[in-house]
């Protein structure tokens, strides 16, 4: 399997270092531009360079019926795909939930199952807010190692990965080189800030990346606001649950608005646009995801509007589900990508600095 | 769809569907004509030769888009006048020029989207704009803005016959999805390009070696139009035996193999034919300026066929292939490998050592490392092949473009012998040979392209409005 989508993926990418049309859009194109011949790790560190703009694609003089039949942004896509779940850790998991989508609502099932379970048998011992329903206590029990464990997971996987595409140790210049591409999703926008193709065919839209990062930045609030609590319980003995204007509100609510309003829209460009332009076997997985980070953010805003009805143990239930479902499930699914991207993007500076000074000596 | 076409009377029918028609179709369509672009390619293949383009070169009198610099009319004309030896006509080249400034904010505001030069190609960063994406991306970007401004396009659409009546076109018949229509029209544009993919007539041109030529476009410019043009009475420009050719990888496909089927090697190779002998001084001047007379050379050997050969110290100095070389550990087995007779390569090659000289070798100029006692000379770049591993790459002649084409006025117009034809225009590689008789210049063809295609988009729009 491997071997396969790696040769394949060689075949086009020398092609493309033959051709260089698509040298403006982004970063993959100057990349391949540094070898004449390209290893297994210079493939795998192309395919997760590459955001799937699409933008070689609509440009390219020799897609099918062309006997070069080149789908470059599918045939890394598959390779990056590919490297994900080769690297995962435990491996098995990693395919079945990629692909499928039935299992991961099998998973935000079990999730509702074993959260309705404690709330049944674990009664709080009279905490206020949601802590009426799960004590303190208990959540940190089920939560801290669902947090922790995937990302121990997910760090064995970059250990291997990096080591895969010849990282370096680590400064300070590149990773803050790949926080600006990341911060502003630069290799979605086209090359010149028109988009990528996606939704709209051959036209240039700048939608996906806008609300790509409308669920960044939602993810990236939720995260602060989770952590402004945890911070607030444990050193300033404030429990929940907060007023509005509390740093974990102030931060939650805008950041669950992005987080909904972003995938929403994400999922429906998904039904747009040509799905043989990546990864095709992934395409149900990867919606399931999409649709599950949304619902961490819109159960969440239920949970809080719902505060002090009748419902709250319900909301409780499944946005605690969907939450632990998430998380069980980061180094299995899509979010996964967000640690291989910027991972390439800190080792695409390091050997675009390798050049730089291999130029820069005598 | 079918019937719609030929149930309406459209104001202007533009027959292709490449960089100039697209032009034309969109000025018409603009000044307020009811568009019509009969395209011969599927939609997977629209844009003709357009699609393998990648720049435009523009006149400019201070920095422009990512052009650098200046770049006025008497140098360009200039450029010109190198490739052509004089084959051009003057007025009509000197327009092509002096417009190709207005052009480029055109074509920005349309759709088109330029980058800095491509790597490997600084050289053109002052003369040529290159296109973000290439040819293609250009493409696109105009049958989008024809798509916004209502213009109807059909596909597997090839015009058959243009119907003249004296000095003026009545209508047209093509052949789309397998039935005949007679398609109404008070003008047309003719941007369907030249004969070069019509092996035939390339053949009956040239002679039987055309057979073994391979065509570096697309496999719809068969010339049909001009054919038809010209059995009518049409006027002609160009030398009808003539195509421009390039020598490109010989394991090309043998349509539609584009830029990636360029081998920049030669320079630094040992070129021999089918029998294993040199034929010509492979260090003449710098690769930009001597790949188009290659093609001629490979097409005049034997099986119409060339063996480039070099050694591990030259292998990183060009572009990539696509195809991977031959590859042996002697030149002998690498002659062998390749088809030819080791032994004789083997000679030639240490015959062509024998005849280098010591001295410093500067791949990127002219560096007067020359053979001595060796006929042909090499010129430059001559040192030894004596590092092994050897590679090989076959060389065909790939066929860019034709000459011949239809003699048009400075407003675009198609004339008989007895004047004008009142409603037709042509623009593109149908018309290009007015203006390059000869050779070739980087990126004029799309200047060519979208000056005349504007031009005749705005006098067949004159005429009809």
């Amino acid at each position: 399997m491997s071997i396969d989508v790696i040769a394949e993926a060689r075949r086009q990418t020398e092609i493309c270092n033959a051709c260089r049309y698509c040298e403006g859009f982004c970063s993959v194109f100057p990349a391949l531009t540094r070898n004449k011949a390209f290893a297994d790790g210079d493939i795998t560190h192309l395919a997760n360079l590459c955001h799937n703009c699409r933008g070689c694609y609509y440009s390219c003089q020799y897609t099918a019926p062309h006997e070069f039949a080149l789908n470059f942004p599918a045939a890394l896509a598959e390779v990056r795909q590919e490297s994900w779940e080769r690297h995962a850790w435990p491996r098995p998991f990693a395919r079945l939930f990629h692909e499928s989508g039935v299992a991961i609502a099998v998973v935000l099932v079990a999730g509702f199952a074993l959260i309705l379970g404690m709330l049944q048998t674990l009664h709080s011992g009279g905490g206020s807010g949601f802590y009426a329903y799960l004590a303190h206590g208990a959540m940190v029990a089920l939560f801290l190692p669902a947090f922790l464990l995937p990302l121990a997971s997910v760090a064995v996987s970059l250990r291997g990965y990096w080591q895969e595409i010849g990282g370096g140790s680590l400064r300070w210049r590149d990773l803050l080189g790949a926080g600006r591409s990341a911060a502003r999703l630069k290799n979605l926008d086209g090359g010149q800030g028109q988009g990528c193709n996606f939704e709209q065919g051959d036209r240039y839209s700048d939608r996906r990346r806008w609300l790509h990062q409308t669920v960044l930045y939602g993810f990236l609030l939720c995260f602060a606001a989770t952590s402004s609590g945890t911070v607030l319980h444990y050193a300033f003995d404030m429990q929940a649950p907060y007023g509005f204007f509390s740093l974990p509100k102030l931060l939650g609510v805008p950041g669950g608005i992005l987080l909904t309003v972003g995938c929403a829209g994400l999922a429906w460009l998904k039904t747009q646009a040509d799905p043989a332009l990546g990864a095709v076997r992934v395409w149900g997985g990867e919606m399931a995801f999409v649709l599950l980070l949304g619902a961490t953010g819109a159960t969440g805003l239920a949970l809080y509007l719902a505060s002090g009805t009748a419902a709250v143990p319900v909301l409780l239930t499944i946005h605690l589900g969907t939450v632990l479902a998430f998380f069980l499930l980061l180094p299995f699914s899509k979010m996964v990508h967000g640690f291989y991207r910027f991972a390439t993007l800190v080792a695409e500076e390091q050997k675009k600095a390798a050049v730089r000074d291999a130029q820069a000596r005598p | 769809m079918n019937a719609m076409l030929s149930k309406n009377t459209w104001d202007i029918v533009v027959i292709g569907g490449g960089n100039a028609a697209l032009c034309a179709a969109i000025t018409a369509s603009e000044a307020g004509a009811r568009v019509l672009i009969l395209e011969s390619a599927p939609k997977t293949y629209r844009g003709g030769n357009s699609r393998h383009t990648r720049n435009f070169r523009c006149m400019h009198r201070g920095p422009l888009s990512v052009l650098t610099g200046s770049y006025g009319e008497d140098e360009y004309f200039d450029d010109l006048m190198l490739v052509t030896k004089g084959k051009t006509d003057e007025p009509l080249a000197r327009l092509a020029i002096r417009s190709s400034e207005d052009c480029l904010p055109w074509m920005e505001a349309h759709g088109v989207r330029f980058q800095p030069s491509l790597s490997g190609t600084l050289s053109l960063s002052r003369t040529n704009a290159f296109f973000l994406g290439g040819g293609k991306a250009l493409v696109n970007a105009y049958y989008n803005t024809a798509e916004d401004l209502g213009v109807t396009v059909a596909y597997d659409a090839e015009m058959t016959h243009v119907h003249l009546d004296g000095d003026r076109v009545t209508h047209l018949d093509a052949r789309i999805g397998g039935e005949t229509h007679r398609i109404a029209a008070r003008a047309a544009v003719l941007a369907s390009g030249g004969f070069q993919s019509d092996l035939d007539w390339l053949t009956r041109a040239w002679g039987p070696a055309a057979a073994n030529f391979l065509i570096r476009g697309t496999p719809y410019n068969r010339g049909v139009v001009l054919r038809d043009m010209l059995d009518q009475g049409c006027e002609s420009v160009g030398d009808p035996t003539q195509c421009h050719a390039v020598a490109i990888d010989g394991r090309a496909p043998k349509f539609d193999g584009g830029i990636v089927t360029r081998l920049d090697c030669v320079p630094f190779s040992v070129v021999v034919n089918r029998d294993g002998e040199r034929f010509y001084d492979e260090g003449e001047d710098v690769w930009p300026k001597r790949y188009a007379i290659w093609g001629r050379l490979v097409a005049a050997q034997p099986d119409q066929v060339g063996y480039a050969i070099i050694d591990a110290k030259s292998i990183d100095l060009f572009m990539p292939s696509v195809f991977p070389p031959n590859r042996a550990d002697t030149i002998e087995e690498l002659g062998t490998q390749m088809g030819l007779d080791g032994a004789r390569l083997a000679a030639t090659v240490a015959a062509f050592n024998a005849a280098c000289r010591p001295g410093t070798f500067h791949p990127t100029e002219l560096d007067r490392l020359a053979t001595v006692g060796l006929s042909p000379a090499k010129t430059n770049w001559a040192r030894p092949l004596d590092t092994p591993p050897y590679y090989g790459y076959q060389l065909r002649p790939g066929v860019t473009f034709t000459y011949l084409g239809l003699k048009v006025s400075d407003s675009a117009q198609v004339h008989t012998a007895q004047g004008p034809v009142r409603n037709l225009w042509a623009a593109g590689e149908i018309m290009a040979g007015s203006i390059l008789g000869q050779g070739y210049l980087a990126g004029f063809g799309m200047t060519i392209g979208t000056v005349f295609g504007r031009i005749a988009g705005r006098e067949a729009a004159a005429h009809v409005n």
